[in-house]
């Protein structure tokens, strides 16, 4: 009998190897700072952090599935629930609330309370269309497409522009089934 | 057919070594059937080469795992699909819509001659839509199968919803091996995925 997933992350989160709160919201810092310097333009640094987080979310979810042993999801509904739950948990600490699912059941937002990454950020002036935390949408990404579902996440709200929270909104765009990946003829 | 060929020549499996080494091959899989890792410690018969043993492998295991999900008796998708065989016997026959008795047949008849070959071991999670028969699954839907055993191997597999594959050919008398293929899982993940000079979808050396 495979073990049962559990259902929130509070026992993998106390399991798995944990950095300092602050290296890492610092870190992090870090790398928004230089990519502001290299590349100047606060829409390139958007993408470049989307990138990033693509490239980070495809090998997270590997990492994601062997300490959680979650099963396949049946739906959307349930994935939601479990990145917001589980995953979040896991990886950053904080747990995520999932709201405003829309009629078909294929978008939805997630709301962060708190955010790890964004202690003692303030964005100055001449950044204000930075999403600062642009790297967590393609992680998520990232990590769906892995999983067969093309995704598209944006941020609705930001709590570096003035919002009360933080939301993500994710929107299934399509599930890509599995196909047979040898030609017939070979 | 070739590859169960090699069971006639020594119908009795070789006895385990004295120091226990039960694997015979290792395959791991990425989802677009690129092979990550092939590993062998004991196959004195070799039939075909290595890209077509790879893509054998892959190839059976996908078709077997559809196979499994459109035979899976708790899904709502089994009833579909006899249903669908239903009219459509009918439709050939010309006549109205016949009883039951000669498709239970029909369906015993393939269940037998199967299980005749292998022996197929699969939890079924129940499957809540209705989905389109003959479209490929979407993973996280039907049943999956875990292990199949002959008279001179067992093939213990292991796919993650990432994609991932795992393949453990070892002799038939191990046990259920899905808790050490979660191990090696776990390996995977520990040091080829955290590996940042691997780039993913190509072989590990």
């Amino acid at each position: 009998m495979p073990p049962v997933a559990p259902r929130s992350g509070d026992a993998i989160f106390a399991n798995v190897e944990r950095v300092n709160a602050e290296l890492f919201t610092l870190t992090y810092g870090a790398i928004v700072r230089q990519l502001l310097t290299d590349l100047e333009e606060v829409e390139e640094v958007n993408k470049q952090l989307d990138q990033m987080g693509y490239n980070i979310g495809v090998r997270l979810i590997d990492e994601f599935l062997a300490k959680s042993h979650v099963s396949r999801c049946v739906d959307f509904k349930e994935t939601a629930e479990v990145i917001a739950k589980v995953g979040f948990k896991m990886f950053l600490g904080i747990t995520a609330t999932v709201t405003n699912w829309d009629a078909e059941g294929t978008s939805c937002s997630l709301v962060l309370e708190d955010n790890p990454l964004v202690d003692f950020v303030e964005l100055p002036d001449t950044c204000q269309g930075l999403y600062y935390c642009n790297i967590l949408s393609g992680v998520i990404r990232g990590a769906l497409e892995m999983v067969s579902m093309k995704t598209e996440v944006t941020w609705v709200r930001d709590m570096l522009r003035g919002d009360d929270a933080y939301e993500l909104q994710v929107k299934l765009l399509k599930q890509v089934p599995e196909e047979y990946p040898y030609k017939d003829d070979e | 057919m070739q590859f169960f060929s090699g069971s006639e020549i020594s119908p009795s499996p070789p006895a385990p070594t004295a120091s226990g080494n039960n694997a015979h091959m290792m395959y791991v899989f990425n989802r677009n059937g690129i092979c990550l890792l092939y590993r062998e410690w004991n196959r004195p018969l070799r039939t075909l080469s290595d890209h077509q043993d790879h893509k054998l492998m892959f190839g059976l295991l996908f078709s077997l795992k559809s196979l499994t999900a459109k035979m899976d008796p708790t899904s709502l998708k089994f009833h579909l699909f006899c249903l669908d065989l239903i009219t459509s016997y009918s439709e050939v026959n010309g006549s109205t819509i016949n009883c039951g008795p000669d498709l239970k047949m029909i369906m015993t008849f393939l269940a037998v001659f199967c299980s005749n070959y292998f022996i197929i071991n699969m939890p079924s999670h129940h499957s809540m839509d209705k989905g389109n028969l003959g479209v490929p699954q979407l993973p996280g839907q039907g049943c999956s199968f875990h292990s199949f055993r002959t008279n001179t191997y067992k093939l213990s597999f292991m796919e993650t919803p990432s994609g991932i594959k795992i393949i453990l050919v070892t002799n038939p008398r191990t046990g259920d091996l899905r808790e050490p293929l979660k191990y090696i899982y776990n390996l995977y993940v520990e040091h080829v995925v955290k590996n940042p000079l691997y780039t993913p979808g190509t072989p590990i050396k």
